[in-house]
């Protein structure tokens, strides 16, 4: 009795749950295949889930007032190839003033998005989902459909993500930072536990006092701000700008969320949840290309991966639900 | 005691036939019909082949399947739900397909396939949107990409095209001996059946009812999840038959086909007035705004604008029109207030 007591409660904790899952997968995978483990793979991993990692945090806050945000992939094709652009044609600005110019263009877009919401009334599904065909279309137009490739690119553009400081890639320390940020900004902040307050129970939310609008326009505009940064990234990581550049990639952050045990009507998620939510789809998706086809199954599992995750975090929620009923009934 | 006539007499005048007139004047469905008028006329002036029966009558292959997949998605957004996996259901169907006429299948069994797949995607669609009671959005996100993601698991990067040559008629073929393509009149007839449904059976109005309230509508005894789930069920079974049409119209089946089509059947229901909250919206205004938007773009490509401009229009189109009903609402407000006030102040000089 006591030990399904105990099995029951650490399903409850999603943090234990995804890194025993993690820890369950790596092993698998270093016994099918012992590359797996060397380190220059496991920081191929870190560095790939690193981008997955601060656009889910974006994600993380959207979802969590039960919206959703379609536009993130083509906000960073859009900021990656502004900012590729910018790079080639004036090669002598500092590669860290581009990538302020990136985030600040990511950020517009986010506000975009956010005004849309928040004072224009559109829902969140309608508007990102018009933003994401207007972003993207504007990507192809601000690039003429050409790419930006690795010769066009200046060396210290490329070495934004792929530099290293204290022996590890600047592009995890980028992810570090912005989950450190969104880690205290969740906890500690007013306006962190108002978005919680607000995907919690709105109305209520709104009778103490919670600027919604406020609210509102923030999380589209930092979702946008940290699609910004990761658009630039990804630019100088892969090196090279496309038009179709993250193309699917709001289903992998909203992945790592519903992962993390982020509830898709909101209210309920912690940051550490979302981070560990990203590194298991960077694990999934690095562990799919070193298998021969496997790459064509990636979208199939995404998908079959979000659904169970989703149907997991309701089935725990409803369960959870009547045990509180029957402790009140007791 | 006049007083109170006064009022009276105002409510008889505001259903007076001027005003029932002005008020359809007004209306939405009136509004998208003079703005195809206009775009008639702008693209005839700029074109000399956009005013011609037989352009106008081919260009309907153009729109006539995403049409198709707008009149189901108007009950699902009508019920409160939205339904973002019907362009990868099509891809699916489209897959059956490819793959029972690779095996030898005939025509007949081909559309019966496609419609059956469609329709097994809508259910499971519906079962977790009811049963697992997961919300519309986050389920059909999935299903987007786990629908077209099987196509893509088996197919790769190779294609079905090998079609038996009657299976071709469905979406190329003519009515008779006229210009008139079957698939457009076979749309038309959709749409008939569909409005009868909306406007016109137990079934439509219980549509309107779910969208402006789920629990009192539930109080009031109608099951709100058989609905909802026969919803999906129909968007699913129509992607079927949108995938039957596409996939005969261009005798080929790859993974990426109709990508992107979710947002073009979306755009024209919300375009065609159903509000997006819900409970409010015809038929009528989004078969206008199918081919309001149909052949706008037709006339777009005739003056050679690059598709990714019509991305952008369809996009922009979508936000711009949820937006403005918004807008006039907020404008309808601000002046029933003023008239209220200017009505208190002639109350009180009156006294």
């Amino acid at each position: 009795m006591k030990t399904i007591i105990n099995t029951k409660k650490i399903l409850e904790n999603r943090e234990a749950v995804l890194i025993g899952l993690i820890l369950f997968f790596m092993v698998v995978m270093t016994i099918a295949m012992p590359r797996f483990i060397k380190p220059s793979n496991l920081a191929n991993i870190l560095k790939d889930s690193s981008l997955l990692i601060m656009v889910a945090c974006g994600q993380f806050l959207v979802i969590l007032t039960g919206g959703i945000d379609l536009s993130v992939g083509s906000n960073i094709a859009f900021s990656g190839m502004a900012a590729s652009l910018i790079n080639m044609n004036n090669p002598e600005l500092s590669p860290w003033v581009t990538l302020l110019i990136g985030i600040a263009i990511g950020l517009s877009l986010g506000m975009i998005n956010g005004s849309l919401v928040a004072f224009g009334k559109v829902p969140a599904i309608i508007a990102t989902l018009g933003t994401m065909s207007v972003f993207r279309g504007f990507t192809f137009v601000i690039s003429k459909g050409q790419w930006v490739t690795a010769h066009e690119m200046t060396d210290s553009f490329m070495n934004l993500p792929h530099g290293n400081f204290l022996g590890v890639p600047n592009l995890i320390w980028f992810a570090v930072v912005v989950s450190a940020l969104f880690f205290y900004f969740m906890r500690y902040t007013r306006s962190g536990r108002e978005i919680y307050a607000i995907g919690g129970n709105r109305s209520a939310a709104v009778l103490v006092g919670v600027n919604e609008k406020k609210v509102e326009f923030l999380i589209f505009s930092v979702s946008g701000l940290v699609s910004g940064l990761a658009g630039v990234l990804w630019a100088a990581r892969y090196a090279a700008a496309v038009n179709e550049m993250a193309t699917g990639f709001e289903l992998q952050t909203v992945a790592a969320c519903v992962l993390g045990g982020v509830s898709v009507a909101g209210g309920s998620g912690t940051v550490a949840g979302v981070i560990l939510g990203a590194l298991f789809m960077g694990l999934l998706n690095n562990s799919m290309t070193m298998i021969r086809n496997m790459a064509f199954f990636q979208m199939l599992l995404q998908g079959l991966i979000v659904i169970t995750a989703m149907a997991f975090n309701v089935i725990m929620e409803r369960r959870r639900e009547t045990m509180l009923l029957n402790r009140r009934l007791a | 005691m006049s007083h109170k006539l006064v009022r009276q007499d105002r409510l008889i005048d505001e259903y007076s036939l001027t005003k029932r007139l002005a008020g359809l004047l007004s209306s939405w469905e009136f509004i998208l019909f003079l703005t195809l008028i206009g775009v008639f006329v702008l693209f005839s002036i700029i074109s000399p082949w956009f005013l011609d029966y037989f352009n106008l009558m081919n260009a309907s292959f153009s729109f006539t399947e995403k049409s198709i997949l707008a009149l189901p998605m108007i009950f699902v957004i009508l019920s409160g739900d939205i339904d973002i996996s019907v362009a990868s259901i099509m891809a699916l169907s489209s897959f059956a397909m490819g793959n029972a006429a690779s095996k030898g299948a005939g025509a007949g069994t081909l559309v019966l396939i496609g419609m059956a797949t469609g329709l097994a995607a809508g259910i499971v669609n519906g079962l977790l949107v009811t049963k697992i009671k997961i919300p519309a959005i986050a389920v059909t996100l999935a299903t987007l990409s786990v629908f077209r993601g099987i196509s893509q698991a088996i197919l790769r990067d190779n294609a079905y095209t090998h079609y038996p040559p009657k299976f071709a008629f469905f979406g190329q073929g003519y009515v008779g001996n006229s210009v008139i393509p079957f698939e457009f009149v076979f749309y038309l007839l959709l749409a008939v059946i569909m409005g009868f449904i909306l406007h016109a059976t137990t079934y439509g109005r219980k549509l309107f009812a779910i969208g402006n309230s789920a629990s009192a509508s539930r109080f009031t005894g109608i099951n709100v999840d058989r609905i909802r789930f026969t919803n999906f069920a129909l968007n699913g079974l129509f992607a079927g038959i949108a995938a039957v049409l596409l996939t005969s119209r261009i005798g080929s089946t790859r993974p990426n086909i109709a990508t992107g089509w979710e947002l073009e059947a979306i755009t024209l229901v919300v375009l065609g007035g159903v509000s997006i909250t819900g409970g409010k919206g015809n038929l009528f205004g989004v078969v206008i705004a199918s081919l309001l938007v149909g052949y706008l773009k037709f006339g777009m490509a005739l003056v050679n604008l690059s598709a990714k401009v019509m991305v952008i229009t369809t996009g922009s189109l979508l936000i711009v029109a949820v937006l403005i009903p918004k807008i006039l609402d907020v404008i309808n407000a601000h002046r029933k207030l003023r008239s209220q006030r200017s009505e208190l102040k002639l109350e009180r000089k009156a006294s």
